[in-house]
């Protein structure tokens, strides 16, 4: 059966719309049928970070307000046919998106694919709550650090208030996604450690992704880094946290601190970063 | 990554900044109402609607924004009596 799931965070920049390309392009790498699609409606970003930013014609308003089908919209991934885009729209805003709408597209997305992974926009308004509310399973995004944490509690009460399934008496399966981890700054103590964060939020652990310029890359490129450089740390990162979003039972490693080199030690920072 | 890797690889930030510079002068012109791309699209399905019943959810649309170039491709399944289906295709280089 088809999973719906939701990338959420509530704070910007931490890496929602990075994860969604990632893990919607590492369960494509492994066969799966995915969309992802994009929820932020008016500032739209997933399509240049899929490389998909020239053929956008149609958009998930368009969807929603019937100027146009599904199949119209739908940009298929040059690199893996078994991975599509639903793009959202740029020039409208949230208000745009009505729940009926949004509940339909759904609805038929679930008979075309595996998994429906689902970009929120930031925030706790609108954009946000829509992209949640018919999720199965929902991705919290968080970076070590304070506001990110508390932001992150803050979307997992909504998950379990405002989902379909919350108010069914369900419960949605949450899984936090650390992303940016600076393994060498949490071993100096200069940022939360993993356990601090899964003690604090206590929801199971999907993956840690560390802080990586592979990712940057790829931004750059236009490619999912599962995809840009399938080797890198980070992508070998979102590949495992993919597994285990497909249920498959892999252990967690912390990443290790690399060892400050000559350079590094000479400005106070890794010359690597 | 180690310092091989580094030299090897093609810096990805000009890819980045020609890509911004594609997106953006779209992205300004669908704000100004000038996108030329868009306007085409839809004249082009009006002519052909002004001759033959023109099912929307038939028509296929590809596009390609590019600088110079841009492609824009319209799919139409056109019904005529005398023969069965014949498939037109316009293809439009601004």
């Amino acid at each position: 059966m088809a999973q719906v799931v939701v990338v959420t965070s509530g704070k910007g920049g931490v890496g929602k719309t990075t994860s969604t390309a990632s893990l919607g392009a590492a369960l494509a790498q492994s066969g799966e049928n995915v969309v992802v699609v994009d929820f932020d409606v008016g500032l739209r970003n997933l399509d240049l970070v899929m490389g998909a930013e020239r053929r956008v014609v149609f958009d998930l308003v368009n969807v929603v307000q019937g100027d146009a089908k599904l199949a119209q919209a739908l940009i298929r991934d040059k690199r893996l046919e078994n991975l599509s885009l639903l793009p959202a729209s740029q020039t409208r805003d949230k208000d745009a998106l009505t729940s009926e709408g949004v509940e339909r597209i759904i609805g038929e997305l679930r008979e075309r694919f595996d998994w429906i992974l689902c970009d929120s926009p930031a925030g706790i308004e609108r954009g946000a709550t829509l992209a949640m509310r018919h999720a199965d399973q929902a991705v919290v995004v968080t970076n070590a650090e304070v506001s990110s944490v508390r932001d992150s509690d803050r979307i997992i009460g909504l998950l379990d208030s405002k989902t379909e399934k919350a108010e069914k008496g369900g419960r949605i399966d949450k899984h936090l996604l650390l992303t940016r981890y600076d393994a060498a700054r949490a071993s100096r103590g200069e940022m939360l450690k993993v356990d601090d964060v899964l003690e604090i939020l206590s929801i199971p652990l999907l993956g840690i992704i560390p802080e990586s310029q592979d990712v940057l890359r790829a931004s750059n490129l236009g490619a999912p880094v599962t995809l840009a450089s399938p080797n890198s740390a980070p992508a070998r990162a979102y590949i495992e946290a993919a597994r285990r979003l497909k249920g498959e039972q892999i252990q967690i490693i912390l990443p290790a601190a690399e060892p400050r080199g000559f350079l590094g030690k000479l400005f106070g920072r890794r010359a690597v970063a | 990554m180690n310092l091989l890797t580094l030299f090897r690889r093609r810096p990805s930030a000009p890819v980045a900044r020609e890509r911004l510079q594609v997106l953006l002068a779209h992205d300004r012109g669908v704000v100004g109402g000038s996108d030329l791309i868009a306007v085409l699209q839809e004249e082009i399905l009006a002519v052909i609607a002004k001759h033959v019943a023109l099912d929307r959810d038939k028509v296929q649309i590809k596009l390609d924004r590019g600088d110079p170039v841009s492609t824009l491709e319209i799919d139409v399944e056109v019904p005529s009596l005398a023969r069965p289906r014949e498939r037109g295709l316009a293809t439009a280089r601004p």
